[in-house]
């Protein structure tokens, strides 16, 4: 569905991206971590059309994405939930979810986006209790569900996400990573990056770990979490846990 | 609604008044309230400051004034060569200079405002340069002539009503959103697959739209024109009136517009002293109402509805 060939990323002259290659399959969860600075924000907004300088071949649905600015990315059936959410704090819940069908309205959709609408909702019904107040007044967790809801309104078939559990408490990031799980069963395909290794390997069907812009090391993810390197750099102090509990 | 009643109010308002003074008074507030109005969909919708909108005005006013002045054009065929021309400047100056942002569009723009004002003041053959323009023929429909103050005062706030209509319902669709979106998070909005570029361009060109506008009616109502009315102070008064009135309120546009209108003819008996008061008055409500008259005064409206008990709508329990 999604398939980058030796890409290179710059800000300015310095090269964020060293050539890396990567593979999304319809349908299948794929999640890229690695440590802070990696590279894996600049390589999810290369994808969307963000960042216009970069160089290798990248292909969606057998289509190069070289030369496409986002509205047409978004149009093709791509969308990111960004890092940090980036809500639109003081606009209500509602206009935030319509917000990311911006590009279907022009298309005389109405009834379909109303359609979609409730769909979110109905994931997130706490979104709906809260549909007519301010984006900003919500919890994180909310606002993390929010973001994933807006993402779905562009009807997306490949939904990139930057560090969705960002920031949020435990319970709250394997409810997030439960709906994705939900999403990719009813027909979605994903790549999820993630700082949190564990939690993104544990839903994820394959993995790629990204060091200083290349690609160190992928496969199956339960083979990633079961990896000597991937549990020491990576799975942090849990690795002696894990350890513990095999010795 | 409300647009229903605001026009039903300027009619009785036409046939009330008799003074002329109070109907040039309003005839201006009416053509500061466009200006501030397009400032309004530029600032406070999406974000982007222009401190060069008196350029519009400018470009509006004399671009009528040349053509029927010294080409004896009808004021109605000038007023769309008017306004092409000032929503063609405004396309150009915003191509390169809405990538800047900030401090930067402030500095551009007010760079732009500088030239357009010394270019008018300059080419005094068309212009009249400094001693001004004389001669500008009012409006006419048919054989009516529209230079009775009465006259005046409709067509500009006929103007005014039409404005905040197609404003309205600019803000309340998709592009409005959008724009607050651009306002919000610019890269938000981009990854939403929004053009920002090509909006912020398009409501750049709006506003100047609307300046020029409000610069076709002043150029006919007030029959003479001169380069002053469209300096550096007039960009600056406009961006006051925006900001007094509340940014992102089409209504604050008209209560900033009357409040920055009215002001100086109120603060005449502080003679020396005018401008003095006239600053100190617009400390005051930024420091007491900073999210200008409009926020500002719902606000104490709805307190003091809560300390009277009257359990308030929006009120968080
Ligand atoms: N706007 C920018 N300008 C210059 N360098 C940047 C910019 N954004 C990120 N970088 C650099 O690119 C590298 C990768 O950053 P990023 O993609 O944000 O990493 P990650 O998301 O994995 O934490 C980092 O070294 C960072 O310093
Ligand atoms: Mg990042």
């Amino acid at each position: 569905m999604l398939r980058i060939r030796n890409l290179k990323c710059y800000y300015g002259r310095i090269r964020a991206i060293n050539g890396v290659s990567l593979s999304v399959k319809p349908r299948e969860m794929v999640a890229l971590i690695g440590a802070n600075g990696a590279g894996k924000s600049t390589l999810l907004q290369t994808i969307c059309g963000l960042l216009p300088g970069w160089e290798g071949d990248m292909r969606y649905e057998k289509e190069p994405l070289s030369g496409l600015r986002p509205p047409e990315i978004v149009r093709r059936g791509i969308s990111l939930v960004p890092e940090g959410r980036l809500l639109f704090p003081p606009m209500s819940v509602l206009d935030n979810l319509k917000l990311g069908a911006y590009l279907r309205y022009r298309r005389r959709e109405q009834a379909a986006i109303n359609g979609d609408l409730e769909h979110v909702l109905d994931l997130f019904p706490v979104l709906r209790e809260r549909a007519r107040q301010p984006a900003g007044t919500l919890s994180g967790g909310e606002q993390q569900m929010l973001a994933i809801g807006r993402a779905l309104m562009a009807r997306p078939r490949l939904l990139l996400l930057d560090e969705p559990s960002m920031g949020l408490a435990p319970f709250l990031v394997k409810l997030i990573l439960d709906i994705l799980v939900q999403l990719k069963d009813d027909g979605m395909t994903i790549l999820l990056v993630e700082q949190n290794a564990r939690a993104a390997l544990q839903v994820a069907d394959r993995g790629y770990v990204l060091e200083n812009g290349h690609i160190v090391l992928d496969g199956p993810a339960d083979e990633l979490l079961a990896d000597q390197d991937v549990k020491r750099a990576y799975l942090g102090k849990d690795y002696r846990e894990f350890y513990d509990g095999r010795a | 609604m409300r647009n229903i009643l605001f026009a039903v109010a300027i009619l009785l308002a036409g046939l009330g008044i008799s003074s002329p003074y109070h109907f040039q008074l309003l005839t201006f507030i009416g053509i500061h309230t466009l200006l501030a109005l397009g400032l309004n969909m530029l600032m406070g919708y999406a974000g982007q400051i222009s401190l060069g909108h008196a350029a519009f005005y400018g470009i509006g006013a004399y671009t009528t004034a040349i053509l029927t002045a010294h080409f004896n054009w009808s004021p109605w065929l000038a007023l769309p060569a008017a306004l092409f021309l000032a929503v063609l400047i405004a396309f150009l100056v915003a191509l390169p200079m809405l990538k800047l942002s900030g401090y930067y569009l402030g500095m551009g723009t007010l760079g732009f405002g500088m030239i357009t004002y010394v270019l008018i003041r300059e080419w005094s053959g068309f212009t009249g340069g400094d001693s001004g323009l004389v001669g500008i023929p009012p409006l006419e429909i048919g054989p009516v002539s529209l230079s009775s103050g009465r006259a005046c005062f409709y067509v500009v706030w006929g103007t005014v009503v039409l404005g905040f209509i197609v404003c309205e319902r600019l803000v309340n669709s998709r592009v409005g959103r959008a724009l607050r979106a651009i306002h919000d998070s610019e890269q938000a909005a981009c990854a939403m697959g929004i053009n920002t570029a090509q909006l912020k361009i398009s409501v750049f060109m709006l506003s100047a739209f609307l300046a020029a506008l409000a610069g076709f009616l002043y150029a006919h109502l007030v029959s003479f024109i001169s380069p002053n009315t469209f300096d550096f102070l007039t960009s600056i008064r406009i961006v006051t009136m925006v900001v007094i009135g509340g940014m992102a309120s089409i209504w604050g546009s008209l209560l900033g517009a009357t409040l920055i209108t009215l002001l100086p003819e109120w603060l005449h008996i502080f003679s020396d002293y005018e401008m003095v008061v006239y600053g100190l008055v617009l400390m005051v409500i930024m420091i007491f109402l900073p999210q200008g008259l409009t926020r500002g005064l719902l606000d104490i409206y709805e307190r003091s509805k809560r300390r009277a008990g009257v359990p308030s709508t929006t009120a968080k329990g």
